[in-house]
């Protein structure tokens, strides 16, 4: 069982909404869609469900051609980001829609809606009305119609990016779950790398309609091909600037330079392009080697659990995450350490070179 | 592999609509344009007119006078139908019981037949019989629609605002209740008084809904016929003969087959050119 | 200017309200400083939008008084009060331009028009608003749209307090943190007092100097963003805030001992002797870590977020959370964890005891 895409593109008027893209889906576990708005994870996923139909290359499942084969036709489910379901039909007779399409009986209905009820937490709810239930449990409702029936894809659109995020923290910790045992093939958008993080799988980086990394999500985190894929997967964005590699030391500008780690030894002399993620510029040193910097806070942020502060240096602007809550001073000047070991460099065309 | 060819099966649902729209539309009006351009003394015998009949209906006085009379029903229901449509809907409960109350009320004229409207409002007004005849000349106000034009233009005004305002109303209505909350809390934080309220927030966001109540009352103002005919004929005189009125009279009272078809095509592209024009007018409104 | 002061408030949309869940908002008190920067964070439906909108008169409260610096504004309409509300969806006037829409509340107050030129140049530019004041306001984007709520409430002087509605709902993610900053230096620069309602923590406590964090319609914890961090008064607060949240683990106490796992634990102050009802220990998943003793625990997961590891591991049935470094390894069989003293606190029904 696979999703393969070959040579897919997707226009619509004079606009491109997917350029030339082939990739072969993985068949186990979630397969994530990475981009901000308008990178075209939708499209991809409504060419996938076989709602549209690519204007050129082909789309194999299973190894069919079902380029063009319309949605009724394949066995998908989809989640979208809205919640959508039957106004009028309970939360019960809502999840058994799928399967009353197919004939089931009562009892097999009865039993299936209960057991994913069940898995998804909505069983004291099933007998009430979808608009009489909060945000969470509509899409959890949404949810368990798609995995209620035996569907060969199941396709979900930013399905927690309208909820409360405590809710999605617990969410992200279900869903990869729910699916673990259900031999189906599960596509996933969304605009968050942390999301991409917490799901596992393979992640596809997306930026303007071009896909530009495929692999497993940790190794697309970590190993970016690209600058592109980088600050695709960057939440904070990631901090990239210029360097300058000479005589074994690598030169960020004027004031800031350091030795070449041994890894960054092989590396000939040069220009390059650096990038650095936020939470490898601390405000204290980090056990391996590293560089110090200085800067002016611009403005500080606070998540619950971990600060952000951007700074400028070298009229650039720096962004810089730490765990716990510290409170900085906005104007002031204030120091920080850049974990040199986790420099990704870039060739001038902006593509990684092994470091 | 070349991407497949598309589905053709489509076509044979649009089949129907085709056929439809064929036998009723297209092959009436091309024997209106046959006519049109014809001389005919009936036996199916045909004299080629060319374009006289046009001319002719052009240049009628008669014709004049009926557009005239046209426009100016349709510009005075349209002047008083609307304002007032948007006056009621504002003053409609938002909530509540007596919301679905006065829908079914403002529902109840459009439900009732166009000839039997005009019969009604006939009864109504009489001047010995009618409640309302025999009120307004117990006010001491001379009044007889068939007899005077004023009292005849304002009974079949009258009648058509009483038939038609709930249209507006509920079009408005709808168009109210769709702007958010948000922006009425807004706007009192704002310090804006109602009339603000209404100019800079009701009424602009009623605008799409509005255009489709005026062009809606303008098509069907514009092509009235039943009820007049009932209530008045296009009497005392021809005083409220409106255009379809004077049309059948043309073609069924006087026979004449080709001036009649000429004014019905002018008539149709009259009608054709406001609706082309309010089309334009709502599409730009869309694009901003 | 004044301070707001909410006096034994208390709400129910309902006509004749019976049981404690009728209430959506329980009794509380609260004072609001002249000029601070507050954030009502909660989740959906706990009461937070109605307590903005009794602030800002829009809901009347069924009862307790609202409080003006000396001023009762309880019956007040909102339009009286002074305020200014920045909704969830963006509010501009679609006919009317940019500056037309930062005029509005100015010319609705009867202000001569060279003084509203004068604000509405100056609101625009701090707003970064300059270049579009001509165009029309229905033309701009959902940040600019937003952007402009925001305007017509700062362009009037002397605004008692300026609320937001969770402002950043449809921004789009990326423009969100210019937004949060942007907030952020207005307030400095402005010195209106200020109350941002929002369900995420990083928008509340970005913005805000007092988070004032609201469960089930009560306030359960006003305070600092450390403090929300680090000494988290209710169970709630610490699940809330952080993510992963903290730690909540059934606990015993004898005499005055924490017991865990049939261990004894060093906690941060002391449980006090004389204790009924639930007891709970509260750790932040920061604060516990791999040890060569401690609770034996069987790894169940491991969620790699990137920064690092998330790890779930389960004692019986309590399941912990740890954090484990990038790049720092996880152990095989028979682990243990250990928590930090310092931050590992007593909870009594869900109450924090103890003090610090």
């Amino acid at each position: 069982m696979s999703l393969v895409l070959k040579n897919v593109v997707k226009r619509v008027g004079s606009e491109t909404h997917i350029y030339d893209t082939s990739v072969e889906l993985h068949d186990e576990g979630f397969n994530i869609l990475l981009g901000t708005t308008l990178s075209g994870k939708t499209s991809l996923i409504q060419l996938m469900a076989g709602l549209e139909r690519p204007t050129s290359g082909e789309i194999w499942f299973k190894g069919k051609n079902v380029t063009g084969v319309p949605v009724q036709k394949r066995n998908v489910s989809m989640v979208h980001q809205q919640f959508i379901n039957y106004p009028n039909f309970s939360v019960f007779d809502n999840i058994a829609s799928p399967l009353r399409v197919v004939n089931l009986s009562r009892s097999a209905i009865d039993e299936r809606v209960g057991r994913v009820a069940e898995m998804l937490k909505l069983t004291p709810m099933l007998g009430r009305n979808p608009n009489e239930l909060s945000g969470g449990q509509q899409q959890r409702t949404a949810l368990a119609r798609a995995l209620v029936k035996d569907s060969d894809l199941v396709l979900l659109d930013e399905p927690l990016a309208n909820l409360d995020y405590k809710l999605r923290e617990e969410l992200r910790d279900d869903l990869p779950k729910l699916f673990a045992d259900r031999g189906c093939m599960v596509v996933y958008a969304t605009s968050e790398p942390a999301e991409a993080l917490s799901l596992g799988g393979h992640t596809a980086a997306l930026h303007n309609g071009q896909l530009t990394q495929y692999g497993e999500t940790p190794s697309v985190y970590r190993q970016p091909t690209s600058l592109r894929s980088a600050k695709v997967f960057s939440d904070p964005p990631i901090n990239s600037a210029p360097v300058t590699k000479k005589d074994g030391r690598i030169h960020l500008n004027d004031q800031v330079s350091w030795d070449a780690t041994p890894a960054q030894m092989h590396i000939a002399d040069g220009q390059y392009n650096i990038a650095v993620r936020a939470h490898h510029i601390t405000p204290t040193p980090p056990s391996g080697a590293s560089v110090k910097v200085s800067g002016r806070i611009l403005v500080t942020e606070l998540s619950g659990s971990e600060s952000v502060a951007h700074f400028v240096m070298d009229d650039q602007t720096w962004i810089s995450q730490s765990h716990g809550v510290h409170a900085n001073k906005v104007g002031a000047v204030a120091q920080y350490y850049i974990d040199i070991d986790r420099c990704l460099f870039f060739d001038l065309d902006n593509k990684r070179i092994a470091a | 592999m070349a991407v497949k060819s598309n589905n053709q099966k489509a076509w044979l649902f649009v089949l129907p609509v085709v056929l439809l729209v064929a036998f009723n539309a297209l092959i009436p009006l091309m024997t209106v344009v046959n006519y049109s351009v014809q001389e005919t003394f009936g036996n199916n015998v045909f004299f080629w007119e060319g374009v006289k009949w046009f001319e002719d209906v052009l240049h009628s006085e008669r014709f004049h006078a009926s557009l005239l009379r046209q426009l100016s029903f349709t510009g005075i229901i349209l002047l008083i139908e609307v304002p007032l449509g948007v006056a009621i809907a504002l003053t409609m409960p938002k909530k509540g019981f007596w919301v679905s109350v006065c829908l079914v009320l403002m529902a109840l004229p459009l439900l009732i037949p166009w000839n039997v409207v005009g019969a009604m409002w006939n009864i109504f007004a009489l001047p010995e019989i009618g409640l309302l005849g025999r009120m307004i000349n117990g006010l001491g106000i001379d009044y007889n629609f068939t007899q005077n034009p004023t009292a005849a233009w304002f009974t079949t005004i009258l009648m058509d605002v009483w038939h038609w305002t709930s249209l507006v109303v509920l079009l408005a209505y709808a168009g109210l209740r769709s702007i958010p909350d948000a922006y009425f809390q807004a706007a009192k934080i704002d310090g804006a008084g109602t009339w603000a309220v209404f100019r800079y927030i009701q009424l602009p966001k009623m605008k799409r809904v509005l255009t489709i109540a005026i062009l809606l009352r303008f098509m069907d103002s514009f092509m009235i016929y039943t009820e007049p005919f009932v209530l008045t004929g296009g009497g005392p005189g021809n005083t409220t003969t409106f255009l379809s009125i004077d049309l059948v009279k043309i073609a069924l009272g006087q026979f004449d087959l080709g001036p009649a078809a000429a004014m019905s095509l002018i008539y149709f592209l009259i009608v054709l050119l406001m609706c082309w024009v309010f089309y334009t007018l709502m599409m730009k409104n869309e694009d901003q | 200017m004044s301070m707001i002061t909410l006096k034994d408030i208390r709400h129910s949309y309902l006509p004749l309200p019976v049981d404690d869940i009728d209430w959506a908002l329980k009794e509380m008190s609260v004072e609001w400083q002249d000029g601070g920067a507050y954030a009502l964070l909660g989740p959906s439906g706990c009461g937070k939008t109605t307590l903005l909108n009794i602030i800002s008169g829009l809901l009347q409260p069924t009862e307790g008084e609202v409080w003006f610096g000396d001023q009762n504004v309880t019956d007040e309409p909102a339009d009286a009060r002074n305020i200014a509300q920045v909704f969830q969806f963006p509010v501009v006037y679609d006919t009317m331009t940019v500056y037309d829409n930062l005029a509005f509340p100015l010319r609705n107050r009867g202000v001569d028009e060279a003084e509203v030129d004068k604000r509405v140049r100056e609101i625009g530019a701090m707003l970064d608003l300059s270049e579009t004041l001509a165009k029309r306001a229905s033309g701009l984007t959902a940040d600019g749209k937003q952007k402009i709520s925001l305007g017509r409430g700062l362009v009037r002087e002397n605004v008692n307090v300026i609320m937001f509605d969770e402002p950043l709902t449809v921004i789009d993610p990326h423009l969100k943190w210019v937004l949060r900053s942007k907030l952020k230096e207005l307030h400095q620069r402005v010195g209106a007092t200020m109350i941002y309602v929002t369900h995420d923590q990083t928008e509340a406590l970005t913005f805000a100097d007092q988070v004032v964090v609201m469960h089930d319609g009560n306030v359960v914890q006003v305070g600092t963003p450390v403090e929300l961090f680090e000494r988290p008064q209710h169970t709630f607060v610490g699940h809330f805030i952080g993510s992963p949240g903290m730690n909540v683990l059934p606990c015993d106490i004898d005499n005055g001992k924490v017991m865990f796992a049939g261990q004894p634990l060093q906690i941060a102050g002391t449980a006090g002797s004389d204790v009924k009802g639930r007891t709970e220990i509260g750790i932040r998943p920061e604060f516990v870590s791999f040890a060569e003793d401690g609770i034996p625990v069987n790894i169940v997961n491991s969620i790699d977020v990137g920064r690092f590891r998330i790890v779930e591991a389960h004692h019986g049935d309590d399941s912990i959370k740890l954090l484990v470094p990038e790049g720092e390894g996880i152990p095989a069989d028979g682990a243990h964890v250990r928590f930090d003293p310092a931050h590992t606190r007593v909870y009594i029904d869900g109450w924090m005891v103890g003090g610090n």
